[in-house]
């Protein structure tokens, strides 16, 4: 399989969030500023890489019966690095991230990528695989910090977008907004979704010369 | 009477005012997974409610006695996502060889629990917030209690949402997060009501 079909997998079909549902703890808790949706996923694409690397260059000495308790500690060795790093240079994001970055450990999507794919593949297209994993995920938590940003708080990085006519719903910032806003973007996903389908299936049947008996 | 006050508080808040689930947002996976039916919700809720009191006290003894002498607080994360992964797996085996028929309802639903976000949020909070080992406990039972809430409460709405007339796109998935956030607008009627 080419790198580039492994590396999109990650983004749209497979999408962590948005496709396959795992991983939800974050997007929803920390998505409230786009900076700090960012940051989560900035991270996560770090150890799920990282990660993906570690296992698949250990994939032929590690015994399968203990397999998924050393990808656990191999995952929670990366995020402790991951934690001191941004505790000791950026100290205003650890805080705003605050329990969510230890519990990037449990990640179901982590663990799924290092046992479905990067313990079975060699480290090449296990780095790719994690790379779109964590592009997948990084934009998805993008979106949906970027909705509720820009309609819950008029803002976007921190900047004001509207005047001072604009009164920001508060609820889309506060907890309930996060799971609205992302089951309207799964919604949306999916009227566009069917209309590729049915424009590949119009496409199909337009081209093929020999019809259909019957 | 005033220790007695402060447990109330902190275990109704843990329940009802900072649900972890809709407000806090552990343990969404299993939340969304679970929640199809009444009955396995029920079955999920009492597996986390044990699992999460007894990793809580496990976890309490480790960080007071051996992290926090030793000054290595920062093997938290790790320490911790290991002890509580292999109880369960400890749990699991013991259930299984004890009492089969207990384990032919909950097997599926302890193997779930084991790498969940709510079961190391929890501990990771008491250790953050340290507190004492009776504020622990009742802290994480209290949380176990407002997921197993959370969970019957979505349950029984997506057991009525099988007969309702949905818009397509919003079938499954995306239903069911619309549906959350309802419940947790309802849930946000209740914050403030513990005085900080």
């Amino acid at each position: 399989m080419d790198l580039w079909k492994i590396f999109s997998r990650g983004i749209y079909d497979e999408n962590p969030i948005l496709r396959l549902a795992l991983s939800l703890c974050p997007a929803l808790a920390v998505t409230s500023t786009v900076q700090n949706a960012l940051t989560m996923g900035l991270s996560v694409m770090f150890v799920i890489t990282a990660n993906n690397v570690m296992v698949s260059l250990t994939r032929n000495w590690v015994n399968p019966k203990v397999r998924v308790p050393i990808f656990i500690i191999s995952i929670a060795t990366i995020v402790t690095v991951v934690e001191l790093v941004l505790e000791a240079f950026y100290p205003h994001l650890f805080k705003a991230l605050g329990i969510y970055l230890s519990l990037v450990v449990v990640f179901a999507i982590i663990l799924a990528r290092a046992e479905v794919f990067a313990s079975k593949n060699k480290i090449v297209p296990s780095f790719f695989d994690g790379l779109g994993m964590g592009c997948g995920f990084t934009a998805a938590m993008v979106l949906i910090g970027g909705v509720r940003e820009i309609l819950g708080s008029g803002t976007f990085l921190g900047a004001p977008l509207f005047g001072v006519w604009y009164h920001p719903p508060m609820v889309l910032v506060l907890a309930p907004g996060g799971f609205l806003v992302i089951g309207c973007i799964i919604g949306l996903m999916n009227i566009f979704q069917d209309r590729l389908d049915k424009a590949s299936v119009a496409r199909v049947m337009e081209s093929s010369p020999v019809k259909e008996e019957q | 009477m005033s220790a007695l006050h402060d447990y109330f508080l902190l275990f109704m808040g843990a329940v009802i005012v900072n649900n972890y689930v809709l407000t806090r947002f552990l343990g969404l996976c299993i939340f969304f997974g679970v929640s199809k039916s009444l009955n396995s919700s029920v079955s999920m809720g009492m597996a986390i409610v044990s699992v999460m009191s007894i990793s809580s006290i496990m976890t309490w003894a480790i960080n007071h006695f051996v992290l926090q002498p030793f000054g290595l607080d920062f093997l938290r994360t790790i320490v911790f996502v290991i002890v509580i992964a292999s109880f369960v797996q400890l749990l699991e085996i013991v259930v299984k060889r004890f009492l089969p028929n207990l384990y032919k309802i909950w097997g599926i639903y302890l193997l779930l629990v084991a790498t969940n976000c709510i079961v190391l949020g929890v501990p990771l909070i008491n250790a953050e917030e340290n507190f004492n080992f009776m504020k622990s406990l009742v802290n994480a039972i209290g949380s176990g209690v407002g997921f197993s809430l959370a969970l019957i409460l979505m349950a029984s709405v997506r057991e009525k949402m099988e007969y309702a007339n949905i818009p397509k796109p919003l079938r499954g998935l995306g239903g069911t997060f619309i549906v959350a956030g309802m419940l947790a607008l309802a849930f946000q009627g209740f914050s403030g009501m513990i005085p900080k």
